[in-house]
């Protein structure tokens, strides 16, 4: 019986078997949907420099601002650039044939960029961290059509778009063994000369760990919600236990 | 007309006109259970509760999806966030497909492990299996409806199967699908079998399940026929009534189970990408195809059956021969006693054995395959395969060493842990006087 019982135990989790990480090493982004002031910020950033050609079609105006905590009045003022209404999706203007022609790509819906990038097993957070390092990791590259490259996404068709903050990072090669031509160099790091744009780095990994954070809510706006909501829902079934179980007990002690 | 035991009242007049006390009493109150139930026995009524909510959640998932390849995905979404409640729905449901396999894969191993499959259940048996076999067909049916990237190829895959039969394979596969590939016409056909034909299916054959179940009567871990020892009034001295006894145990089962479900539901709805697959969360795109497609962790087994065989039509074959030689269960069996407490060590080994491999099947099945896997997924074949084979040579050349079964049944099912550990009575703790009195 104790084995087959460890082998109940096994079935149970069967995510929790072999969870390699095939991930370079991915930065940690920390996000924190608690953070009101952060979700603002990161909801500000996101209208301001990615909106114009990433949408969030499964979220509306007025839901970001119910849950953000902003006033209609206030997101449609600062937060609807373009004819929306309050109650419409975050969408953008951009047809998608002229995307396809200025940007050989129709640039991704972001709504569930998160959840889609989440890892299977113990990396399931992994989406948020995936986000984060691919915004900090534009490398110059002179040899691509936007002059970046990126080390999460290489060879990405979308430029560098705050590099007027972050400004331009160089990459780090690792140490070439025998062959020393560019060619074989392989870019393990990105390293922001100081000075490089209009913010500081702890500054731009902030907004960038904003705009993370402020995905990380879009992609499902109730989950703060849910896990508030387990709380009473555990309770009652323990206590509902409890009484479920000494009514069995009575019911049971005739029988032998 | 008048007799003591009809009844009277509204109650009354009905049973005058249809059987609802005497269905109540043969179904429920009078219906004897054997009293040794152990944890395994609670599956069977959790499988149950969780078809219940399988439909109603379905129900109200219903009213607001849209079966077309334009909108499905979006109207998914759209029950996510701007339907009241609707995440709640639409994760009970997922979260309840999977918890309706765990139960089922539990309550079949239940099966295996105390013979309950053996005569006279055989009848019971072959129904469980083709609710299972139902149960698999409406889970596929149900996963293409999301209409993600997961949905899409996964429904490709499985349909593409259908190619590798012999001479009418490729006309057979369009005609399931309705198109050359899964479209449109797929989804709306898939979603009719999915809420309306396959559920009906699933709901008859579980009354004739449980109707099979009190024509022969419930085995137990003992294995042991409680009918052979019975009272002055005919009613066997092992068996309690299933109402109360065993619908108030059951309840205990209910919520233990509830508290669990909700941990997953409130805390991780997608169970780290095993119940809802990160790829999903990418609409169906039928011009990319994924580096990487593999089924619900529910059908990995069979998957990786399929996967290991080198030619596609074997492969096949092999598949469906996974699933169909568990309906042969009943005849392959000819051990001497049912239950795994009494029976022969090469049995124990057997079963763990195969455990194993279904276990190791299908953690390959949900990974891409490498030469190592596929070496490992035969071997794992071989021993799932084995275990039918095993148990028809150990048993029908009579090899087993059986233990002498007990005259009646045996309580204290859970003897492994130790009595020091075992939970208190609570209540009324009182010493039961019937210790000391006089049998």
């Amino acid at each position: 019986m104790k084995k087959l019982a460890c082998l109940l135990v096994i079935l149970m989790v069967p995510g929790l078997a072999g969870a390699v990480d095939e991930d370079f090493g991915l930065m940690d982004v920390r996000t924190d949907l608690s953070d009101k002031a952060s979700l603002q910020r990161g909801a500000k950033y996101f209208v301001n420099y990615c909106l114009g050609c990433h949408s969030l079609k499964y979220l509306r105006y007025q839901r970001l601002g119910q849950d953000l905590d902003l006033p209609d009045e206030l997101v449609e003022k600062y937060l609807i650039w373009d004819d929306s209404k309050i109650s419409s999706p975050m969408t953008n203007a951009m047809r998608p044939k002229d995307a396809d022609n200025w940007l050989g790509g129709v640039p991704m819906d972001l709504t569930l960029a998160i959840r889609r990038h989440s890892g299977g097993g113990l990396r399931i957070g992994r989406g948020a961290d995936w986000v984060y390092t691919y915004l900090n990791t534009f490398y110059r590259d002179d040899k691509t059509p936007t002059g970046v490259n990126n080390l999460v996404i290489p060879n990405a068709s979308m430029p560098h778009v705050l590099w007027r903050l972050q400004g331009v990072p160089e990459p780090v090669y690792a140490l070439a063994e025998g062959d020393r031509s560019a060619k074989q160099r392989k870019v393990i790091g990105v390293k922001m000369p100081e000075g490089g744009g209009a913010l500081s780095q702890a500054e731009y990994q902030q907004m960038t760990r904003d705009i993370v954070n402020f995905l990380v809510y879009a992609s499902e706006p109730i989950q703060s919600a849910r896990k508030a909501l387990g709380l009473p829902v555990l309770l009652f079934l323990v206590v509902f236990l409890a009484i479920i179980y000494l009514l069995k007990q009575e019911y049971w002690k005739d029988v032998h | 007309m008048s007799d003591d035991s009809k009844t009277r009242g509204l109650l009354g007049w009905i049973d005058a006109r249809f059987p609802f006390t005497k269905l109540w009493e043969e179904h429920a109150a009078k219906y004897y259970a054997p009293k040794n139930f152990n944890f395994w026995y609670y599956f069977g009524s959790l499988a149950i509760f969780v078809l219940v909510l399988q439909v109603l959640t379905g129900i109200w998932l219903t009213m607001y999806y849209k079966p077309s390849a334009e909108h499905a995905f979006a109207s998914v979404e759209y029950i996510m966030r701007d339907v009241q409640w609707g995440w709640l729905i639409r994760y009970l449901h997922s979260t309840g497909a999977s918890a309706f396999f765990i139960v089922i894969y539990l309550h079949m191993f239940r099966g295996l492990l105390y013979g309950s499959y053996r005569k006279p259940r055989e009848l019971l048996w072959l129904v469980g299996m083709m609710i299972y076999a139902i149960l698999m067909a409406e889970a596929f049916f149900g996963y293409l409806l999301p209409w993600g990237q997961m949905s899409y190829w996964g429904a490709q895959v499985i349909t593409s199967l259908f190619g590798a039969v012999p001479a009418i394979g490729e006309k057979l596969m369009i005609w399931i699908r309705g198109d050359y590939t899964i479209s449109d016409v797929t989804l709306n056909r898939f979603f009719a079998l999915h809420v309306a034909a396959m559920p009906l299916l699933i709901v008859l054959l579980v009354v004739v399940h449980l109707i099979a179940l009190h024509e022969v009567g419930s085995n137990n871990p003992d294995g042991i026929d409680i009918k052979r020892h019975k009272d002055a009034n005919d009613l066997p001295l092992d068996g309690i009534p299933f109402h109360p006894y065993y619908t108030v145990k059951d309840m205990v089962g209910v919520t233990v189970f509830l508290i669990v479900f909700a941990l997953v539901v409130f805390y991780s709805p997608s169970m780290l990408g095993l119940f809802l697959e990160p790829e999903n969360f990418e609409p169906a795109n039928p011009l990319k195809t994924p580096e990487h497609i593999a089924p619900v962790w529910y059908f990995t087994p069979f998957y990786s059956i399929l996967r290991c065989v080198p030619d596609k039509l074997w492969g096949v074959v092999a598949l469906g021969a996974s699933i169909f030689v568990l309906f042969l269960l009943p005849w392959l069996d000819r051990g001497k006693v049912r239950s795994v407490r009494y029976r022969g060590r090469g049995f124990k080994i057997a079963l763990a054995l195969f455990v194993i491999a279904v276990l190791v099947l299908g953690h390959l099945g949900a990974k891409p395959p490498t030469p190592g896997r596929n070496l490992v997924a035969r071997i794992c074949a071989v021993l799932y395969f084995g275990y039918f084979a095993f148990l028809w040579i150990y048993t029908f050349f009579d090899l087993e060493k059986t233990k002498l079964e007990p005259e009646r049944v045996t309580t204290g099912s859970v003897k492994w842990i130790p009595k020091s550990i075992q939970w208190p009575r609570f209540g009324k703790t009182k010493r039961e006087p019937e210790r000391v009195s006089p049998k």
